[in-house]
């Protein structure tokens, strides 16, 4: 039986041991005289004992499908021949996905004849497998679902179960997510850790010098790359500050326009706006920095040089891929970011406050400047915080408006190169992942990470912080 | 069951006893006030003396502190309220096109319900409204202003000690004189105050209640009040309101102790409200 029609099936013994426990219950009551000598409304018991026989076969059928393949492997390994099965793990596995293919039905692959024996064999394994999970599914479905239909008692507390399942459930998804992050963080912390046993952990963070060309062979020439990271980071912070320097004030502006000064007319359409404006994808930026707004800034500057040039002043170095570009578009894809924080974080300032303010006849610009904004002022560092660690992670329009060159500069007319877009070179093309420069591409993550981590939990305990002010 | 005294809100065309008075400080005159197309005033007259205390009293939602907010034209900050009909300051229309608010507002200021000190220290609550109308021109004449606006709401020795702490960390009840000393602060002709004392405990209320006396020897008061022996204490005349009109007003006691219309006599018997 397929999985997809045991999984309905067993939605289909769920929904009947629903109707079973339910209508057991009702006739319980009837005989008691009424529902109301039940410990729980019907509706309760059928759940639980729905819930019942549907976790535990669902369970069932996630775990046999998970070791399903590997045990069936493990099998096959024992019908290789002797000196087969004590090949390099490599090469073994190529064989046996080969076997598997084979048995998978994939005609175009030169079976030999003990291979194809294997994979008969293989093939019987795997329907025993598939017999095996349908009845045992399809038998523990029948006999929890008769308990569950059993254990419906007026005095059961079935009202309290079904809460503490539906509890653990919400539990379950809330640790999945945290379970996710702790994983990817000891991904990299591992990969790190290799990478800083070939690359010591100062050279990385006090060098100045970046350029992770390692050999391919090892009789290559110039095999041993440069990784110090200190111009990646400057370049990520010029960008990030030419990016804060657009959104900040922009974004800040606009939302006391929009919470203090327009009128709802206004607020109707430039609101959901913004909200267009957050919603393009960061590719489109990109396309925008690189094709729009880098050319502008090299001819003005252009136009810029050769006025300056009659002045016989030094002729300025105009990259095509400025750190310039790259910061004003980023600066305006953070805006709505910015605007919405604070427009929050402004209009949870109580009115109170302002009719206070206005009470006493100070103007809508002294309000906000003098009771408004030092009240919201740590929400709306905090919200800056946020901003900041969005514009260092940030990667598809540096990638497209940057250039690769390593530079430790502080002119936004240069090119320069960030964090990110060299994690994404770094890792672009066939490389071994033993290799120091791919390893780097972790370290430069784990730095980052650690990095937007902090402003993040920063950010976040100033807002919360805040919060508490007024609620 | 008492026999059916209350007249039909209809039968009110205008208001009985004395709305008028000869040296008003404040004189209203068929004011209409519109929430988008609901109306919540219907053509309310009323005069308000010169060192008066005048008290509006009625029951939830008959539109007192609609009312008092047209006083300072704190409505205009809500942006469907439309206010119709004259409205005078000493003479002058506080609905003129041309009229600037700021100022207006630092003549008649207000005491809000709940208390809202900014979060500042108590220092810079009360030199809020001061500096803004640059009322003080020196560190000294500031640090005056400060502390005569804290005696005459009496929380001066309370505080004197700890004038730069924020002014949020006060109790209810100081924080309400504090929000009283603010508004006295930019020395207004008039002090509108909405439930001044209905999140404020017994002994907190009485303290304001005193106030209020002493503050009437200076200032015109217009207080909102839902408690009926407050009313008694503190105010000269008496304004009840029902359904967005204007009942009845006179003398205080008057209207304790032997009102002229049924409505009246049925809210302060606590037949209704
Ligand atoms: N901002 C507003 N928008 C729309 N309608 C309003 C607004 N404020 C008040 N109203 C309406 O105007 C009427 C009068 O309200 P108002 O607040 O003046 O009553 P009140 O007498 O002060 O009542 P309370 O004693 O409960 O404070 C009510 O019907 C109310 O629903
Ligand atoms: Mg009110």
């Amino acid at each position: 039986m397929s999985l997809s029609a045991l999984f309905v099936l067993i939605m289909l013994g769920a929904t009947v041991t629903y109707m079973l426990g339910r209508s057991r219950s009702l006739a319980l009551a009837n005989n008691l005289g009424g529902i109301r000598h039940l410990h729980s409304l019907p509706l309760y018991y059928g759940a639980q004992a729905a819930l019942w026989c549907l976790i535990p076969c669902l369970a069932l059928l996630a775990i046999w499908v998970a070791f399903d393949d590997s045990i069936i492997r493990q099998i096959a390994i024992q019908y290789l021949p002797e000196d087969k099965q004590n090949l390099a793990p490599q090469e073994l596995s190529l064989l046996l996905n080969t076997i598997e293919n084979i048995a998978g039905g994939v005609t175009s692959l030169k079976a030999t004849p003990e291979m194809q024996a294997i994979a008969d064999r293989v093939v019987s394994l795997q329907r025993l497998s598939s017999i095996l999970l349908s009845a045992i599914v399809l038998s523990s479905l029948v006999l929890l679902s008769g308990w569950g239909w059993s254990k419906v008692k007026p005095e059961y507390r079935a009202r309290n179960s079904v809460e503490k399942t539906f509890m653990i459930f919400l539990l379950g998804c809330s640790t999945l997510a945290i379970f996710t992050t702790v994983g990817i963080v000891f991904s990299v912390l591992f990969e790190s850790i290799r990478f800083f046993e070939i690359i010591p952990l100062t050279d990385f963070l006090l060098g100045t010098q970046w350029s992770p060309q390692t050999a391919i062979r090892s009789d290559q020439v110039g095999s041993s790359g440069a990784f110090g990271a200190i111009p990646l980071f400057t370049g990520t912070m010029l960008i990030s500050f030419i990016a804060m320097v657009i959104a900040v004030p922009t974004g800040l502006m606009t939302a006391i326009y929009l919470s203090e000064y327009a009128n709802n007319k206004v607020r109707v359409v430039v609101k959901p706006m913004l909200e267009v404006l957050a919603g393009i994808p960061t590719v489109v930026y990109g396309f925008f920095a690189a094709l729009t707004v880098a050319p502008m800034i090299k001819n003005a500057l252009h136009g810029l040089e050769l006025s300056l040039l009659s002045f016989s002043i030094g002729p300025l170095d105009v990259s095509g891929e400025s750190a310039l570009a790259a910061g004003l578009v980023m600066g305006v894809m953070i805006i709505p970011f910015v605007s919405s924080l604070s427009d929050d974080v402004i209009n949870a300032v109580p009115q109170s406050l302002r009719d206070g303010s206005y009470g006493l006849g100070s103007t809508q610009s002294e309000t906000v400047k003098k009771v408004i904004l030092p009240a919201a002022l740590p929400g709306i560092v905090g919200a800056i915080l946020l901003a900041v660690s969005r514009a260092i992670g940030e990667t598809m329009i540096v990638v497209m408006a940057v250039g690769t060159a390593a530079r430790l500069t502080a002119n936004p007319l240069e090119s320069v190169t960030t964090v990110t877009v060299q994690m994404t070179t770094l890792l672009i093309g066939d490389h071994e992942f033993d290799s120091a420069k791919t390893l780097a591409a972790f370290a430069l993550g784990l730095v980052l990470f650690v990095i937007t981590l902090g402003l993040n939990f920063f950010a976040l305990r100033i807002v919360k912080k805040y919060r508490e002010q007024y609620d | 069951m008492e026999n059916n005294t209350i007249t039909d809100i209809n039968d009110i065309k205008e208001t009985v006893g004395i709305p008028l008075v000869d040296n008003a400080k404040m004189s209203m005159r068929d004011v209409d006030v519109f929430y988008g197309e609901k109306q919540a005033i219907f053509g309310v007259s009323l005069d308000i003396g010169v060192n008066e205390v005048i008290a509006m009293i009625g029951p939830s939602g008959c539109g007192k502190s609609t009312f008092l907010r047209c006083l300072n034209r704190m409505n205009d900050t809500i942006e469907i309220c439309k206010v119709t009909g004259q409205l005078h300051l000493e003479g002058q229309n506080i609905y003129d096109s041309k009229l600037d608010v700021v100022p207006l507002r630092a003549r008649v200021g207000m005491v809000f319900q709940k208390p809202n000190p900014f979060p500042k220290s108590i220092y810079d609550n009360v030199a809020y409204g001061p500096r803004i109308h640059g009322l003080a021109a020196r560190r000294a004449d500031m640090d005056e202003i400060v502390e005569t606006s804290l005696r005459k709401a009496g929380l001066w020795e309370e505080v004197k000690d700890r004038l730069h702490q924020p002014g949020t960390g006060l109790s209810g009840g100081q924080q309400q004189r504090l929000c009283i000393a603010r508004t006295i602060a930019v020395s207004p002709e008039v002090i509108l105050m909405d439930e001044p004392c209905s999140a404020l405990d017994p002994i907190a209320t009485a303290k304001i209640e005193e106030l209020i006396d002493e503050l009437s020897e200076n200032f015109t008061i217009a207080i909102v009040t839902h408690s009926m022996q407050q009313a008694a204490r503190v105010s000269h005349r008496t304004a009840y309101f029902h359904l967005g009109k204007l009942v009845e007003v006179n003398e205080t006691e008057k209207v304790f102790t032997n009102p002229d219309h049924s409505l009246t006599e049925a809210y302060i018997t606590g037949r209704f409200g």
